[in-house]
């Protein structure tokens, strides 16, 4: 079973089902590979995401983990996107 | 180019005294500059150690001419310590945070673990004033710690409580440094100071650096008088005092003179750090001018950082009044040959080119008409020697002339040059124009490019570069030319268009149908590139007669297809197409206008939808010529019938007149009647109002109802044979609602969408009854703007007006500021080879360009291909 950062059972919202956040999932390992290597950069080169989004937390992804985000756009009906999770910088 | 370096830390610290003598090359002690023979001093300001500006004499330090010499660093003994004006906060912070008698912080080590955190679990929090209880007792020596006051800009004192009484005790300058010496290293790390580059104690000076001369030079004037910097003379001030203080000192001089002394110095070496502190008079120099100091220097637009760093100031630009001429090509602008003699090009002298350029040296500075051949101003030598060119040597410098030579040649007709109006607020804000030398004395621009510039003719002035290379030149007009940036990227439509009197002038001459004579005919086509007439529509007494819509489908591409409704339909519900008698069906087949009506939607810029189809159809070149003939044919068009507005033409007759006194009076009584049902109570409340949101909401809805009555009444009497109406109807200018305000009824004044209800107790004006509720008393206008106002209309007025304008002035300066913080987040962003947005340091900021990787100039108004259009221009049909 997934890892939903203890909401399974909470009485807390999963911003997941919220119709304004869109879908969030973990990328496998030969996917990032493969990601990095059609854009032709190092993951420090991918757009971020803190650890402690909301979102990151609901889906259980780690720091260092690739998430790809799909996104429903204005322009191009449906958009994809991928975030590198790191840590939160303390102040 | 170097490649970009990514950067590691950056460190701030403070200059230690003991660094500060390191770097002074000498020790100043005299406050004088020059002697009698107008020789430096030694020792004195303008020490020949501290670097040179008279030319002739040489750097005693590096022995380097002026022109060479950076200049060199000396220093002042000081006295006394005194406080750093900058540095008065931070000083402010040590001492409250610090304790009186041991220097260590006032919190025990736990305390400190709480805020900084461990070694290895920094919080990135720093020891605040905050965090330290006032009047505390040191948990490491266990003083009793007192009040300490700051009061701006420099004077630090301690509160002491005696026989209960507060008794404050001042702290010198020395008595701080003493206790922040105390500071150890290890609790300075805590309050967020690096104690290697910046011991605390170093915010006191005890020498002060004196600045090369290089940066404070001082002026000759006319007279020989010698004047210094402001800065020089502030430091006269602080040495005269330096001195007498010493002298006073050694002399044993009471406690007293001693104090005022020292505050005396601590005042000119504040106001020569920054002449604007708080709560300290600025020094003044002696006609009365504040002195700008070392802050000076830096702060603000014309500091060094915003005027000398951010701001460039280039050569090979130009900058005059711009007014109009439709007569040249939008991708013309037009130089006034002062100019164009002054602006060169530099061409380089090859075999090929050496005959052309020596008849241009030969020509030489002076070109004496718009016609004639460009001269040169300029020659440079292989070896970098500038030659000027002047009446006389001319002709030997033209013989001189070989390959590997260059001529700066001044700019003639056809030179790319860009064109710029501020702000540039959008790519279209600088574009490249081809030169045409002109007459007078201002920039003439083809009215229809001023949308993109969002220029006008009421003194606007604008600027023009020319580029010098010839990548510069080519990149200029390939990619920034007019005819590049018809399409605009913000709605992917045409910015470029007709404007004003185009539209005005096509209406008229495509509205329903005309015909003209050879001679009329000619006249309107005389500028346009039409060669060949058709053959007349027809014969009527043996005169041959061309329609208007002949007229215009001249300048049309042959091939044209293409049915839209113009700005003047009104939406029918069922459309008579060909038929409408408003003329509004616009149809134009194989390049013909078959029906309708000419007008901005057509033809105007942002709208545009012939020149839109042109672009798509035949390019952005094509699409320029259309434009070119469409202004030329226009204004000749609006010149053939005349084109005036009077006030007369704002006149209805008697019957109208009568008309609107009735709808206004019966709208006044309307609302009478309305807050009589209020004031009984009768009145029921809409879903979610209250009474009097509802009683107001119908109150407008009545009053604003018969204002457009009044319009449309106006609007039956005035025909399209009316100026306004015209201009109103194709779409050139202004809107029935003008017309209206102008002939009927101005209408309600409002501020913030509401009647205006502020004024006095209960009512607005003294001249109506408190707690009225009507029309009149809430800033409802009945006149017209050409009937008069009556006073308390007009001063309705005047409130609703002033809104107006205080709206725009927020919404410019809030928009601007929003524009600058964008334009600085996203200035270096590009768009990738492989179609991703990216940083300069690759970083990817979207994987795909607006996420559909589509230029909207090149996509038909978000849809990748304009099926519609294409179907269309095909079939020859509305589909």
């Amino acid at each position: 079973m997934i890892d939903r950062g203890g909401l399974l059972m909470s009485t807390k919202l999963n911003v997941m089902k919220h119709i304004m956040v869109p879908e969030h999932i973990i990328m496998g390992e030969e996917e990032v590979k493969k990601l990095l290597s059609h854009y032709s950069i190092t993951t420090e080169q991918l757009p971020k995401i803190f650890h402690d989004d909301p979102a990151v937390k609901a889906i259980g992804a780690k720091v260092d983990d690739v998430i790809r985000i799909v996104r429903i756009s204005h322009t191009a009906g449906r958009a994809e996107s991928y975030r590198l999770v790191i840590r939160r910088p303390k102040k | 180019m170097p490649s970009p370096k990514r950067i590691g830390k950056i460190e701030f610290g403070l200059l230690s005294p003991k660094e500060i003598r390191e770097m002074s090359v000498r020790k100043i002690i005299w406050a004088d500059t020059y002697d009698d023979d107008g020789f430096p001093y030694p020792q004195g300001l303008m020490d020949l150690n501290l670097g040179v500006i008279d030319p002739g004499l040489r750097c005693k330090t590096c022995d380097q001419k002026a022109s060479e010499c950076p200049g060199h660093f000396g220093h002042i003994e000081l006295a006394k310590p005194v406080i750093h004006v900058g540095y008065t906060r931070l000083i402010r912070k040590l001492l409250r945070v610090s304790c009186r008698a041991c220097g260590r912080i006032l919190l025990s080590p736990d305390e400190v673990e709480k805020v900084v955190g461990t070694d290895d679990d920094q919080t990135g929090d720093q020891i605040s004033e905050k965090d330290v209880k006032k009047e505390r007792i040191c948990p490491h020596c266990g003083e009793q710690q007192l009040k300490i006051n700051f009061e701006k800009p420099t004077m630090f004192s301690e509160v002491l409580v005696e026989d209960g009484r507060k008794v404050e005790h001042k702290l010198t300058p020395a008595d701080i440094r003493a206790r922040l010496e105390k500071i150890p290293d290890t609790d300075l790390i805590s309050l967020g100071i690096n104690p290697a580059v910046a011991r605390p104690e170093w915010t006191i000076l005890t020498v002060l650096p004196v600045p090369p001369v290089t940066m404070r030079p001082s002026i000759i004037l006319e007279n020989g008088q010698r004047s210094e910097d402001d800065l020089t003379h502030k430091l006269v001030d602080i040495i005269r005092i330096n001195q007498r203080f010493k002298e006073n000192q050694d002399a044993g001089a009471p406690q007293l003179i001693i104090e005022d002394l020292w505050e005396l110095l601590q005042y000119h070496v504040t106001t020569y750090l920054d002449n604007e502190v708080a709560g300290c008079p600025p020094a003044r120099h002696r006609s009365g001018r504040p002195l700008k100091t070392l802050s000076q220097r830096l702060k603000g637009k014309d500091g060094r950082f915003r005027g000398s760093l951010s701001g460039k100031r280039v050569n090979f630009s130009s900058r005059t009044v711009i007014s109009p001429d439709p007569n040249i090509s939008v991708t013309e602008v037009g130089v006034p040959l002062a100019v164009a003699n002054e602006m060169t090009i530099p061409v380089r002298v090859t075999t090929y080119n050496i005959e052309d350029l020596k008849q241009i040296v030969r020509n030489g500075p002076g070109r004496p008409t718009v016609n004639a051949p460009c001269g040169a101003n300029y020659v440079i030598r292989p070896d970098n020697r500038r030659l000027r060119l002047a009446d006389g040597n001319q002709d030997t410098v033209a013989d001189m002339i070989e390959p590997g030579w260059t001529v700066e040649r001044q700019i003639r007709n056809g030179d790319v040059v860009l064109f710029n109006r501020q702000p540039s607020l959008h790519r279209m804000s600088i574009m490249a124009h081809r030169v045409k030398v002109m007459d007078g004395r201002t920039f003439r621009l083809n009215p229809a490019v001023c949308p993109p510039y969002n220029a006008d003719f009421d003194g606007d002035e604008m600027n023009l570069h020319i580029p010098q290379t010839e990548e510069a030149r080519a990149e200029a007009y390939i990619l920034i030319s007019v005819e590049e940036n018809i399409l605009s990227p913000r709605f992917g439509g045409p910015i470029i268009g007709g404007i004003h009197d185009h539209v005005s002038g096509i209406f008229m001459l495509t509205h329903g149908m005309r015909h003209f004579t050879k001679e009329e005919v000619l006249y309107l086509i005389r500028f346009t590139r039409i060669e060949h007439l058709p053959p007349a529509a027809k014969e009527v007494d043996g005169v041959e007669l061309w329609s208007n819509k002949q007229v215009f489908s001249q300048i049309l591409p042959p091939e044209l297809n293409m049915v839209f409704r113009a700005s003047s339909c009104k939406n029918c519900d069922t459309c008579k197409k060909e038929l409408c008698e408003r003329d509004a069906y616009v149809r134009i087949f194989d390049g013909k206008l078959e029906s309708g009506t000419i007008d901005k939607k057509a033809i105007g810029a942002f709208d545009g939808q012939i020149v839109n189809r042109i672009i798509r159809q035949y390019g952005m070149r094509q699409a320029a010529e259309f434009i070119d003939d469409l202004t030329k044919l226009s204004i000749r068009a609006i010149m053939l019938d005349g084109f005036s507005f009077g006030i007369d033409d704002e006149d209805l007759s008697k019957t109208e007149y009568g008309q609107i006194e009735d709808v206004l009076n019966n709208a006044v009584l309307d609302v009478d009647r309305r807050i009589k049902i209020y004031e009984d109570g009768q009145l029921e409340p809409m879903p979610g109002r209250t009474v009097d949101e509802t009683l107001e909401m119908q109150i407008m809805q009545v009053l604003g109802k018969a204002r457009d009555q009044t319009g449309q009444i106006a609007g039956r009497h005035l025909g399209l044979g009316n100026s306004a109406v015209l201009m109103a109807e194709s779409g050139a200018r202004g809107s029935m609602l003008n017309l209206t305000q102008m002939a009927g009824c101005i209408g309600q004044q409002s501020v913030r969408g509401e009647r205006i209800i502020r004024g006095y107790d209960d009512r607005t004006l003294p001249h109506f009854r408190k707690r009225d509720r009507g029309a009149d008393a809430h800033g409802f206008i009945k006149h017209s703007y050409k009937g008069g106002l009556s006073p308390t209309e007009f001063f309705f007025h005047a409130i609703g007006g002033r809104e107006g304008l205080v709206d725009t002035a927020v919404r410019t300066s809030q928009s601007g500021y929003l524009q600058r913080r964008m334009i600085n987040a996203l200035q270096d962003l590009k768009v990738a080879y492989d179609g991703t947005v990216r940083t300069t340091g690759g970083r990817i900021i979207q994987f795909q360009y607006g996420e559909d990787g589509t230029d909207p100039t090149k996509s038909a108004f978000g849809e990748p291909v304009d099926v519609k259009g294409i179907v269309e221009s095909i079939l020859k049909e509305e589909v």
